[in-house]
């Protein structure tokens, strides 16, 4: 597979997979707000910006709805859904030829659902319809890549490029939340609490997946294991690292050159940490570190796969 | 009850389109607008009365009530919509995608018109790959006096870096799009040959998937030739010319990238047949070989269908400010490494200027008269010429020689005498840069605005291939001048297309 398209394909899912990240925040962000807990929602909005790595341009100003279009529609914002809906369909338009034309149908819908003349009527009329929608047309692109395309190299990149931007981005909104989480004082009204543990959960879709595993205990070392550790759930880190991991060794199988262990011993020591560590042990720690740690390789690997397989120098591929 | 009252929607079946239903054909519901002037009339004799081919296809379209032809058409255009062939139209903040014009009825040809035409261009593609080889090597054409050797040389596509050149199997143009008109006379003559990037293929394709799908009996009991091939036959034009000793060769599509308006082609075409669409960014050259990188690191590069113009293909060789080619191409192709097609410089050969001599071009290097005949075209390098042409402009077509896509022209009778007194200028300035030829009065198909039949000018373009030996799939991209009046068929300016059918 050409490089420029591989590129081209795991950007367009890494793009996808941030649009969706940022909407669901945005989501619980916005309805935390609706209860009068006291936590300001100045607070709130810091949280949500930090946990979006604090894009540039964009700083609390007070008016909550102003700051909600603009983190969705503003299109000269790096950080904003459009932005990334635009990149996403940009990539797709690039590599058009390697791309399903359903896949291609979705992306175009949802691009224009967003670009539409009455997006913003709908995105005041009712801010939760609007999001979900958005997220479900981004899981129908998911679905239809996953039915009708080859599961060749090409769709080993989209889902190389989904699991890593997933897990960066889960590790990155739980080093911000791990605070809260554990700050959590007896004297706080119940109800508040449970609403706090919830709306982390709802930021990884985990809620409902939480509940069948440890019920509707809410408990900040059970929710950490959870995010972090469980094998089975999709947004969990692990199940993140492991999709990583699988599909690059998928892709090395497909081509036929030797290339050097770096980037696999790099995934696979990063999925080992979440494979065998106890959630006792990263308490006992220092949380904040560990995740901190998981994001850095998260960094490194995305580097390793440009060196080996995107922006690899002409020299080194004609010496083997 | 008026004309237009629309039948009631249950009567629409499939059965309806059957041909020859025994209902009285209404003809007149169709035709009120269908008036003829002195252009040849694909589908009426002169008398007004249908010629025998085209009957069927009116009966058919008699028997379909309004609405359902309607919905037929909605059908179509949804169809091309979600293939997403589509063209973007620029000029707004982002460019908007539009589906690419086109009509519902097809042109239909006779197997025996067919027959003459595809002789004429095998004979006429012989004989023009002929004299690339010889003006690029032993230039006897231009030694015998044929040919003027300052015509040639003040040629802008010639390529001097092409002179004894080796090309593979010799074959220079192996993808060509010619244009050919049908005049008063009912007579097909060439109005131009692109030997260079021709495009459209992709709309005679999917013109072609549409219409089986809107009326698929009409079309079964029309016994149409197959042009579904066309991408297998490129597939294996382009493998034929692979350099030796390649017997699996890496073929790829070389597109300029996103922006090129002909991009939807190069990935439709890339994807049926299952190449690799390549840009110039995915290619370095290492010693004279060329490679595309790859996920599985370099891989070699065989042969390359070209999309991009020459000047823009290798900044070493060409112009140095291309961003769009493969800096090293030309060395690699030159080592004959690389095969590269069409070859370089082969629009010395569709210059509008040289297009004049082709028919003394068949007559030297294959001792045969043109089978299609040229558009009677005065060059204005001739003094007794350019006199009479300038005498007369107001009922001439005047081109500069290296334009295309209808740019730079002046159109006689449509003209002010401003447009004509800048020409006149012009010409007097630099003649070799331009040429003359007749208004040409060339045919007019049915065509379906709404529920009526109309007549509108139409030109054909058939896609020649050429490796090992001449291949032609039997029909082509039929372009029309959607305005009524209009003989401007070009898509940038107006014009649609529509399905053509090659009778058994």
């Amino acid at each position: 597979m050409l490089s420029r398209v591989a590129d081209s394909l795991y950007w367009m899912s890494r793009y996808l997979e941030r649009a969706e990240n940022t909407v669901r925040q945005l989501d619980v962000t916005m309805s935390l707000l609706l209860d009068t807990s006291d936590t300001t929602a100045e607070t709130r909005w810091n949280h949500l910006l930090t946990s979006l790595g604090n894009p540039e341009g964009v700083e609390w100003n007070g008016d909550m709805d102003a700051m909600a279009r603009m983190l969705v529609f503003d299109g000269t914002l790096h950080a904003s859904v459009t932005t990334c809906l635009n990149a996403a369909r940009e990539n797709a338009r690039q590599v058009r030829e390697e791309i399903s034309t359903e896949q291609w149908q979705r992306l175009n819908r949802l691009y224009h659902q967003i670009h539409s003349p009455q997006a913003q009527a709908q995105f005041r009329s009712n801010v939760n319809d609007f999001l979900a929608s958005v997220v479900d047309g981004i899981h129908l692109f998911k679905g239809v890549s996953d039915t009708t395309m080859i599961h060749g190299e090409g769709w080993q990149f989209i889902r190389l490029g989904r699991h890593l931007e997933r897990a960066y981005s889960t590790a990155t909104l739980l080093e911000v939340y791990q605070e809260t989480l554990f700050a959590v004082s007896d004297d706080e009204d119940a109800g508040y609490q449970y609403l706090e543990l919830v709306g982390i959960l709802r930021c990884c879709t985990s809620f409902e997946a939480y509940c069948q595993v440890y019920t509707a205990d809410l408990s900040p070392d059970k929710i950490l294991e959870f995010i972090l550790l469980n094998r089975d759930f999709p947004h969990a880190l692990r199940y993140s690292i492991d999709g990583v991991r699988q599909s690059l060794e998928a892709i090395q199988q497909a081509g036929g050159r030797r290339l050097p262990d770096e980037l696999m011993v790099t995934a696979g020591k990063l999925y080992a940490k979440l494979r065998f560590t106890s959630i006792e042990e990263i308490l006992e720690g220092d949380p904040g570190a560990f995740l901190h740690s998981i994001r850095e390789q998260c960094i490194q690997i995305h580097e390793l796969i440009y060196k080996y397989y995107i922006h690899y120098s002409i020299q080194s591929a004609l010496a083997v | 009850m008026s004309d237009n009252e629309p039948f009631q929607s249950g009567i629409a079946s499939d059965s309806s389109e059957a041909v020859g239903a025994s209902k009285p054909i209404d003809y007149e519901r169709l035709f009120r607008d269908y008036l003829l002037d002195g252009a040849y009339d694909e589908m009426r004799a002169p008398d007004g009365s249908i010629r025998p081919h085209y009957k069927a296809l009116i009966e058919s379209m008699a028997s379909l009530p309004p609405d359902e032809l309607l919905r037929r058409k909605q059908s179509a255009d949804l169809s091309f919509l979600t293939q997403g062939i589509t063209f973007t139209v620029y000029g707004r903040d982002e460019g908007t995608e539009r589906i690419f014009p086109y009509d519902m009825l097809p042109r239909l040809i006779a197997a025996d018109e067919w027959d003459r035409i595809e002789r004429g261009l095998t004979q006429r593609i012989l004989a023009l790959n002929l004299f690339l080889r010889d003006v690029y090597n032993d230039a006897k054409i231009l030694k015998d006096g044929v040919i003027p050797r300052e015509l040639v040389y003040s040629c802008k596509h010639y390529r001097r870096q092409m002179c004894g050149l080796e090309v593979p199997r010799n074959v220079y143009i192996a993808i060509v799009g010619s244009d050919l008109l049908r005049l008063r006379t009912g007579e097909f003559v060439v109005l131009e040959d692109n030997l260079r990037v021709p495009s459209g293929v992709s709309y005679m394709l999917t013109n072609r998937r549409v219409m089986k799908r809107t009326f698929p009996q009409l079309f079964h009991s029309y016994g149409v030739q197959p042009i579904e091939h066309y991408p297998q036959l490129l597939l294996n034009t382009l493998r034929s010319l692979a350099p030796e000793g390649r017997p699996e060769p890496n073929i790829v599509l070389l597109t300029p990238g996103v922006y090129n308006s002909a991009y939807f082609e190069h990935t439709y075409l890339a994807r049926q047949m299952g190449i690799d669409l390549v840009e110039g960014r995915d290619l370095v050259t290492h010693d004279n070989i060329v490679y595309m990188r790859t996920t599985d690191g370099l891989k070699r590069v065989d042969v390359i269908y070209r999309r991009v113009d020459d000047d823009f293909s290798d900044p070493l060789v060409f112009r140095k400010d291309s961003g769009l080619g493969c800096a090293g191409l030309f060395n690699a192709y030159r080592a004959g490494n690389v095969t590269v097609t069409n070859a370089f410089g082969t629009g010395l050969a569709d210059d509008k200027a040289m297009y004049a001599y082709v028919p003394d071009i068949i007559k030297y290097y294959l001792d045969e008269d043109p089978i299609i005949n040229n558009v009677k075209t005065y060059l204005l390098t001739d003094p007794a010429s350019r006199q009479h042409v300038l005498a007369n402009l107001e009922h001439l077509v005047v081109k500069a020689v290296g334009e295309s896509g209808g740019y730079g022209m002046l159109i006689g009778p449509h003209s002010t005498a401003q447009q004509r007194e800048e020409f006149a200028r012009a010409i007097e300035a630099n003649p070799r840069n331009y040429i003359a030829q007749p208004t040409l009065d060339f045919s007019r198909a049915p065509c379906l605005f709404g529920s009526q039949v109309e007549p509108r000018h139409v030109d054909l373009r058939p896609y020649i291939l050429f490796g090992d030996k001449v291949n032609i799939v039997p029909g082509g991209l039929t372009r029309v001048a959607l305005e009524r009046g209009s003989l401007v068929v070009n898509s940038s300016q107006g014009g649609g297309s529509k399905d053509t059918w090659i009778l058994e």
